[in-house]
């Protein structure tokens, strides 16, 4: 194992499209059905999209009252992780080793982006595509293709380990 | 208990739900997602049951939900008002999935990872919010 050094790594040398690895269908489907649940119960009690970006956004322009209930969702999304991380702390060790500037750089783009194109994965993703929101479905194809580009420059053609 | 602090409370309930669910997927690990964007690595198809899962139950339960004349706590759905698909939809979704595959988070795992005390996500999140004052001074649309 390598530790972190920009430059070539073998982890993702080139496999063939598509070869699969490291997949955990049950925890994702348990936790997937988990973010539906949250999304229905915001939207059946306050009326509100679980969009994580657009209550971000909103946390940074609103005051008063529209902006209590995003900083709880925030404190929760952030508090119901900890739980779990507490249960069974094996189950996430953070990234050490890839560049800072590179993230923060991913955030800005995130940030912007988001704020831009009125959702990210679970503003369009989730609540957009349980609507059947054209709008949506367009965001998410067009996000998750730019995505895919994105890491098969840094990882196969920048050669980075991220 | 007055409907303030009722949406209040289920703001949280939600958002605690929606962690935990983050969590058990591992989607608060970034090389987890990166692993799902990489088609041409070793590819790991999870988050796309995560997605699947979540819509499977929110399409479900929305069909009641929307059927509703208005939310438990709330006098009205706050539902998106524009289905318009343009350029700035597409641009912009376009910089967060670059964004998304250079760094691994998109917005609900960066603040998710916070909980791990990861510097990484501190970074993260300090550049979502750098990105989002960028966009509001300079690129929004003035009303």
């Amino acid at each position: 194992m390598r530790a972190g050094v920009p430059g070539r790594d073998n982890r993702h040398t080139f496999q063939g499209f598509l070869h699969v690895a490291n997949f955990t269908p049950m925890s994702a489907l348990i936790g997937g059905a988990l973010i539906g649940i949250s999304a229905t119960l915001l939207l059946w009690l306050n009326g509100r999209i679980a969009g994580i970006s657009g209550i971000m956004h909103g946390v940074l322009q609103r005051r008063g009252d529209d902006a209590a209930w995003r900083w709880l969702f925030l404190a929760g999304l952030v508090a119901g992780a900890g739980v779990w991380l507490w249960l069974a702390p094996p189950a996430f060790a953070p990234r050490a080793g890839y560049s800072l500037p590179l993230v923060l750089l991913a955030g800005v783009l995130v940030g912007f982006g988001t704020a831009q194109g009125g959702g990210c994965t679970s503003g369009h993703g989730v609540c957009g595509i349980s609507r059947l929101s054209v709008r949506s479905i367009v965001a998410t194809l067009a996000f998750l293709v730019t995505g895919m580009a994105s890491v098969f420059v840094v990882r196969h053609l920048l050669g980075v380990a991220s | 208990m007055t409907r303030a602090a009722a949406r209040n409370a289920s703001a949280l309930a939600a958002g605690l739900v929606f962690g935990l669910g983050l969590a058990i997927s591992q989607m608060v690990n970034p090389r987890k997602v990166l692993d799902f964007l990489d088609v041409a690595g070793n590819w790991d198809p999870s988050l796309a049951l995560v997605l699947g899962g979540a819509v499977g139950v929110a399409m479900l339960a929305l069909r009641f939900v929307l059927k509703r004349k208005q939310p438990l706590f709330e006098s009205e759905f706050h539902l998106p008002r524009t289905t318009k698909v343009d350029r700035r939809l597409l641009a912009g979704s376009a910089i967060f999935g670059i964004g998304w595959g250079i760094g691994g988070y998109c917005p609900g795992p960066g603040i998710a990872a916070l909980s791990a005390a990861s510097v990484e996500a501190l970074v993260f999140v300090a550049g979502m919010t750098l990105g989002s004052f960028l966009y509001q001074r300079f690129a929004a649309p003035r009303s």
